[in-house]
């Protein structure tokens, strides 16, 4: 029975939708984090999805989501002239994380929005199988 | 075909076929965010007239064959074409996927319910009240 299947998809959804909320939430905490150097600092972590394909089928039937990996933002780290901080370096510099707060909070949205979709799917698709099973009742 | 696979008519096809289309919409709706992905769909009343004729089901070429389902596991997927495509390539458009989700939905309600018509008048038939 394929609506099944919707769980299985959708379930896929979710996690990965709260894997990226996961690393929303390491970004935003980490927004303010102060570095002695450009490598050290702070980068913005975003994972990246593609889709699973099912390959058994032949008009190669798009499945749920999956995790490619997570990736640093390529971002610069803002570099800032603060002689009496403790972390400056010898010129003087300390290096902020290049966590944008703004996009951080967008893309919070934007996933919990797409995690409520893939919920919503599941739960219309869970009263479809009861009444399904109910048949002839 | 049998009596009762008659008098069941087009609706088990049609809920098989509006099953298949939830799966494929719910994989729209969890690929929302994934970049390059593009939305598929099916045409429902082409999907349904191959199931009908039993192009895309097995053959049965053996009297001991056991026919294998019908042939909505083989459908033709279209891609949707987006009113606003995203800059990644994705064709996921969330609104319009959700609404097609809730008519398809709703649809298979619908054939639920004449399905179930059709097997309380079986059931009433049998046990002549």
């Amino acid at each position: 029975m394929s609506l099944f299947n919707v769980f299985e998809i959708s379930g896929t959804a979710l996690s990965a939708q709260s894997v990226r909320l996961n690393a929303i939430a390491s970004n935003l905490a980490n927004a303010g984090v102060v570095s002695d150097s450009a490598e050290t600092a702070y980068r913005a972590r975003y994972p990246v999805f593609s889709t699973i394909y099912d390959s058994a089928r032949a008009s190669q039937q798009p499945g749920g989501v999956k995790i490619d990996g997570v990736f640093e933002s390529k971002v610069a780290p803002r570099k800032e002239f603060s002689p009496a901080h403790p972390m400056a370096d010898e010129d003087g510099y300390i290096y902020m994380s290049n966590v944008n707060s703004v996009e951080e909070m967008a893309n919070m949205i934007s996933a919990s929005r797409s995690y409520q979709s893939s919920v919503e799917a599941m739960n219309t698709t869970k009263q479809l199988i009861i009444r399904t099973l109910s048949l002839g009742r | 075909m049998n009596v009762i696979d008659r008098h069941l008519g087009i609706s088990p096809d049609a809920l098989s076929v509006r099953a298949r289309r939830i799966e494929l919409l719910s994989a729209n709706l969890a690929n929302a965010d994934t970049p390059g992905y593009k939305a598929r769909d099916i045409d429902f009343g082409e999907t349904l007239a191959r199931v009908r004729d039993g192009q895309g089901a097995m053959r049965t070429t053996h009297s001991t064959h056991i026919q294998a389902g019908s042939g909505a596991h083989n459908m033709h997927l279209k891609y949707r074409v987006p009113s606003q495509a995203s800059l990644d390539g994705n064709t996921v458009e969330t609104q319009q996927e959700h609404a097609a989700f809730m008519d398809n939905a709703i649809r298979y309600q619908a054939s639920l319910n004449f399905l179930d018509g059709r097997i309380k008048s079986i059931i009433s038939a049998l046990r002549m009240e």
